[in-house]
């Protein structure tokens, strides 16, 4: 029998490795796998590449792996929101490489790269500093940047209701990047708020099948608090 | 003494719904845009988009139906009306690089005579850059109108020959609205549509960079 729960926050994130590159959903305060990302403090790994539109707020989740200087590099579109302190001071202090991205640009290359494309053109940033050291090209006149897929080792998502076939579904807002997320990482690990039986999640509005997800685990928290 | 009277950030607001006709999807961006939402005239059905995956964006809950799961691209909490939908970061930006919406309406530092936009940063080695979609904002509505004040706290003017800030998207601003005057951004430069009342062109030159004419048809 397929069955991919797990019982604790240290058996889903078990074997994620030193330097590993880790795709965050969320967008604000909103659909964030905090718990997990929090999780990883209790697992030492350190050193890593992260790749969320966010910087963190506060002193939650992300924020507390930057304070904690777990991290080497952000690959990031919007790093400094209000409470985004610590990303500020780590930044500011030349402790922290940082990637800017666009924020569709982003997302796409996570698309990309869960869709087996390699690269593709855009014609976002084409002409700004973003794109200065990017390879160009002309489409009917108009120039577009070339953009790489971005894939992580591993994607931690915040789901609203999951079954054990690692089927997905969302809350408003917080859907955001996380079924992007999901689809390009080569361990996909998601806590979910609720759960389903299988069978009982409608077909016609499971948002991630299945197939993207590797380990789920059931933390029902409440609403995000910002 | 002068003879005029700037509009307000939500007269900018209400000045610019009031060219947006029913049926448009809209995309707002943060600042006086935001507040542009909020004026649009009773029964006209505009859609609002929201970049983190939302169509039919409503107005702000009263404080006691505030949902936590809802919020705009501003982070701020809004509610979806009847006929909204959720939708994941990948799509949302297909709906803006697409061209799929209608306008977006975007705040700015500058705006050049030929519509180049800088709105991101302010330095080339800003201290704490942040992009987000404003850049696909830029390059994918079919229509991009900014809002912003005509110029700067010091009165440096905004509407300029050539941005000094980094750019954000080239050639795509088509209309700005101030707190002065709505300017057309055209193949011969900017073509001033209307003016606060009591303002000459004169005036409004005094106030900007680039040289002004009067649009054809206004």
């Amino acid at each position: 029998m397929i069955d991919k729960f797990v019982t604790s926050v240290a058996e889903a994130l078990e074997g994620v490795p030193d330097a590993a590159t880790l795709l965050l959903g969320g967008f604000g305060a909103v659909g964030q796998a905090n718990h997990l990302i929090e999780g990883l403090l209790e697992t030492g790994v350190a050193n890593l590449t992260i790749v969320a539109n966010n910087a963190g707020y506060g002193e939650v989740g992300l924020a507390r792996l930057l304070k904690e200087g777990r991290v080497r590099k952000l690959i990031c579109s919007y790093p400094r929101i209000a409470g985004s302190t610590i990303f500020e001071e780590l930044y500011g202090a030349g402790k922290l490489e940082l990637e800017l991205v666009p924020q569709g640009t982003l997302a796409e290359r996570m698309r990309a790269a869960g869709a087996g494309i390699p690269a593709f053109y855009t014609p976002t940033a084409a002409g700004t500093q973003l794109a200065a050291d990017k390879e160009t090209r002309a489409f009917d006149g108009v120039p577009h940047v070339m953009e790489h897929a971005l894939s992580g080792d591993v994607a931690l998502v915040e789901a609203w209701c999951a079954d054990r076939w690692g089927n997905l579904t969302y809350r408003r807002a917080g859907r955001n990047f996380n079924p992007v997320c999901a689809t390009a990482a080569r361990l996909t690990i998601a806590q979910t708020q609720t759960v389903a039986e299988l069978g009982e999640m409608d077909p016609e509005t499971i948002v991630t099948p299945g197939i993207f997800v590797d380990r789920v685990v059931h933390l029902p928290y409440g609403d995000p608090q910002d | 003494m002068s003879n005029w009277t700037a509009r307000d950030r939500a007269e900018i607001a209400r000045r610019v719904a009031q060219d947006i006709p029913e049926g448009w999807y809209v995309n707002l961006g943060i600042g006086i845009p935001t507040l542009v939402a909020d004026t649009v005239p009773a029964g006209r059905e505009v859609i609002f988009h929201a970049e983190n995956g939302l169509l039919g964006v409503g107005p702000a809950p009263a404080p006691d139906e505030l949902d936590r799961w809802l919020i705009n691209a501003g982070k701020q909490h809004v509610t979806l009306l009847p006929g909204g939908a959720f939708f994941h970061h990948a799509d949302s930006f297909a709906m803006i690089r697409g061209r799929h919406l209608d306008l977006c309406v975007l705040g700015a530092y500058e705006v050049s005579s030929g519509g180049d936009l800088a709105n991101w940063a302010r330095s080339s080695t800003d201290t704490a850059p942040a992009v987000g979609g404003a850049m696909d904002l830029a390059i994918g509505a079919r229509r991009v109108w900014v809002a912003m004040e005509h110029v700067t706290r010091s009165g440096v003017p905004r509407l300029v020959e050539s941005c000094g800030y980094p750019l954000t998207s080239a050639g795509r601003v088509k209309r700005i609205y101030t707190d002065l005057a709505v300017v057309d951004v055209t193949p011969e430069g900017f073509a001033v549509r209307d003016m606060v009342e009591g303002m000459t062109l004169a005036d409004l030159q005094d106030r900007t960079e680039a040289p002004l004419r009067m649009a054809e048809e206004a």
